[in-house]
């Protein structure tokens, strides 16, 4: 049994450096990138489709661009924009799952009725449609990922607020007379923010993922933009001639990225959940 | 009976209104766009050279004057008669295009949707009756990776590796280039939906097995279980007749759910493989400002989501004998 205890203080330990060091790495990566953006549109005739050397870790494009530098502007960019997007569609999925659970049963219809809506559509046809609707560009990136990423956390919160509700403890409080403000801000909200954050974090990869995704496809940022859903975009035109770098690294990096903001998420929410925390 | 018919009834109209709600909210955001479809199509160019008249019988072609409310209404109507109008950019009744493409993607979808359901299922059950031991932390990984990996990366890997490295399947489209119609044979076609069959495959797993992992888990730690184990029933058929059967439910709502998630994978792995499906006329649509056409696609595809929720619900009745039960009594 002591072995055990042992064990799980080390978990909980080496948990919370692999956090420390993936938001270190997340950062580093994010600063890089706004650093080397002059970089990474650099073109230089000299030195074109390079092979990934020590010199051009990455190789270098049709115009002579660092696609080292290219790529980590690109993540930079992806990073900022899931970021961005991540918490304007977690607020929505906050105001929006907690208003049908509090507000009665026309709005919980309504709002139900919205969530079923958005969830109806393929995801990557609706962050298309508005993405149009805006105009295309960073306008329509931002607003496409985060109005359409919202649904599925806002179920969990207004099936949570509403086991709320009910739960034994938050009536004990109404009839010991405690204010309203009181009982969300004392009872309600230590349950609810755990799951908020890590929602969160976990809606990071998809808009990460999504971001690129309609970038890709053009509906996205501009192709000047060194953009990781552009510079794969712009591969595609090399590939058959074996370009294989272009495609490659790039990608690789924005796997990792993505990979880590899921771990991150994952051991957050194992570290807050009072059911995992001690395990 | 009439319980069940009632249940389904309630739930078809649900879904026509549902289905009026995103004909109606996608056809607010087309109009919304600030694109203007004359700039895209015809060009700077061509539009300054041209005649006032010429102008304004190419707005009119692309229903640029007209006002929205009354567009929507027009353009209901006529739906509502089987006509969802003409394709601005191909130039055919918007059912025909999308009759053609989803001809195309149909067996596609359907290869890609039944592999990724039966796979996941698979790797899901493994992983939640081996939890925490090697079997599970490998499908762990194998699920993280993939939900991490961008469809049309995948795309574009599979694609430098099969056909440009190793030379074994064609680059792109669903028919060899520069072949008569006529002579295009079953084995060609094919050939040249493996890979983008594969690829929506491979990304479509990893939801369903973390999920039918998750309630395998829940299973194998339940009483019942317990109890089989301390009768001496053996792992398999404990696995097999608790496991299995209590894991197909939720695996049925997984299955059906995933079908919105194919058809957007779709999207992007037919515009890597240029492959003529629907998925990349709704991104020609898109980027040419093609509203009917784009309204059609997403009516249609929203459709297929719906019904394919519907089809869980029903199958839901007929494979849960608790639910088979209730229904009966009443």
């Amino acid at each position: 049994m002591r072995g055990e205890k042992q064990y799980s203080e080390n978990r909980r330990q080496s948990t919370i450096l692999f956090l420390i060091a993936a938001a270190v790495i997340l950062a580093a990566v994010t600063v890089s990138g706004i650093l080397l953006e002059e970089r990474g549109m650099e073109t230089d005739f000299s030195r074109t489709n390079l092979i990934p050397s020590v010199q051009y870790l990455f190789g270098t494009d049709w115009m002579g661009r660092d696609m080292l530098a290219r790529t980590l502007a690109g993540l930079s960019l992806s990073i900022r924009i899931g970021l961005l997007t991540a918490v304007v569609s977690a607020g929505t999925a906050l105001v929006l799952g907690t208003a049908a659970a509090v507000l009665g049963k026309k709005a919980d219809a309504v709002i139900s009725w919205c969530i079923d809506l958005v969830m109806g559509i393929p995801h990557i046809l609706l962050v298309m449609l508005i993405s149009i609707a805006c105009g295309r560009g960073f306008a329509g990136v931002v607003a496409g990922v985060s109005l359409s990423h919202w649904p599925s956390l806002a179920r969990v919160i207004r099936g949570e607020v509403l086991q709320l509700k009910s739960a034994p403890y938050i009536l004990a409080a109404e009839k010991l007379g405690v204010s309203r403000f009181d009982i969300i801000r004392r009872h309600m909200a230590p349950h609810i923010l755990p799951q908020f954050l890590t929602g969160m974090i976990l809606l990071f990869p998809h808009a990460i993922l999504h971001e690129a995704s309609v970038t890709f496809l053009g509906f996205g940022l501009s192709s000047e933009q060194p953009a990781i859903g552009v510079i794969l975009s712009e591969s595609m035109r090399y590939l058959t001639t074996g370009k294989w770098w272009l495609a490659l690294f790039p990608g690789l990096a924005l796997v990792l990225t993505v990979i880590l903001f899921a771990m991150l998420g994952e051991r957050l929410r194992r570290l807050l959940d009072p059911a995992s925390a001690h395990e | 009976m009439k319980h069940r018919l009632q249940f389904t009834a309630k739930k078809l109209l649900r879904m026509a209104l549902l289905l009026l709600g995103v004909s109606f909210a996608s056809f607010l955001l087309m109009c919304a766009s600030p694109l203007d479809p004359l700039q895209t199509n015809v060009g700077q160019t061509a539009l300054g050279s041209m005649s006032r008249e010429q102008v304004e019988k190419l707005e009119e072609y692309w229903g640029v004057d007209a006002p929205p409310a009354e567009r929507y209404l027009g353009w209901l109507k006529d739906v509502l008669h089987g006509d969802f109008g003409v394709s601005l950019l191909y130039r055919q009744p918007v059912l025909e295009v999308i009759g053609q493409r989803l001809a195309n993607s149909v067996w596609l979808l359907l290869a890609a949707w039944i592999i990724s359901g039966v796979l996941g299922l698979a790797l899901g059950a493994a992983a939640g009756a081996f939890r925490g031991r090697w079997p599970d932390r490998l499908i762990r990984g194998y699920c993280l990776l993939i939900s991490s990996t961008p469809a049309f990366w995948l795309a574009i890997l599979l694609l430098l590796v099969f056909s440009v490295w190793l030379g074994w399947l064609p680059v792109g489209l669903s028919v060899p280039a520069g072949v008569d119609a006529a002579a295009v044979t079953l084995a060609d076609r094919l050939r040249h939906a493996v890979l983008p069959a594969l690829t929506l495959s491979i990304t479509g797993v990893a939801n369903i097995a973390l999920h039918t992992r998750e309630k395998m888990a829940d299973v194998m730690e339940s009483d019942y279980v317990l109890f089989a184990r301390a009768r001496g029933e053996s792992e398999r058929s404990i696995l097999l007749r608790h496991g299995l059967r209590n894991v197909a439910l939720p695996a049925v709502t997984l299955q059906f759910a995933s079908i919105s998630e194919v058809i957007g994978g779709s999207v992007l792995v037919e515009q890597v493989f240029s492959y003529p499906g629907l998925g990349q006329a709704a991104v020609t649509a898109g980027l040419g400002s093609d509203l009917p056409l784009l309204l059609g696609i997403t009516v249609i595809t929203s459709a297929i989501v719906f019904g394919g929720n519907l089809a869980a619900d029903l199958l839901y009745g007929a494979v849960d004998p608790k639910i088979r039960r209730r229904a009966a009594g009443r």
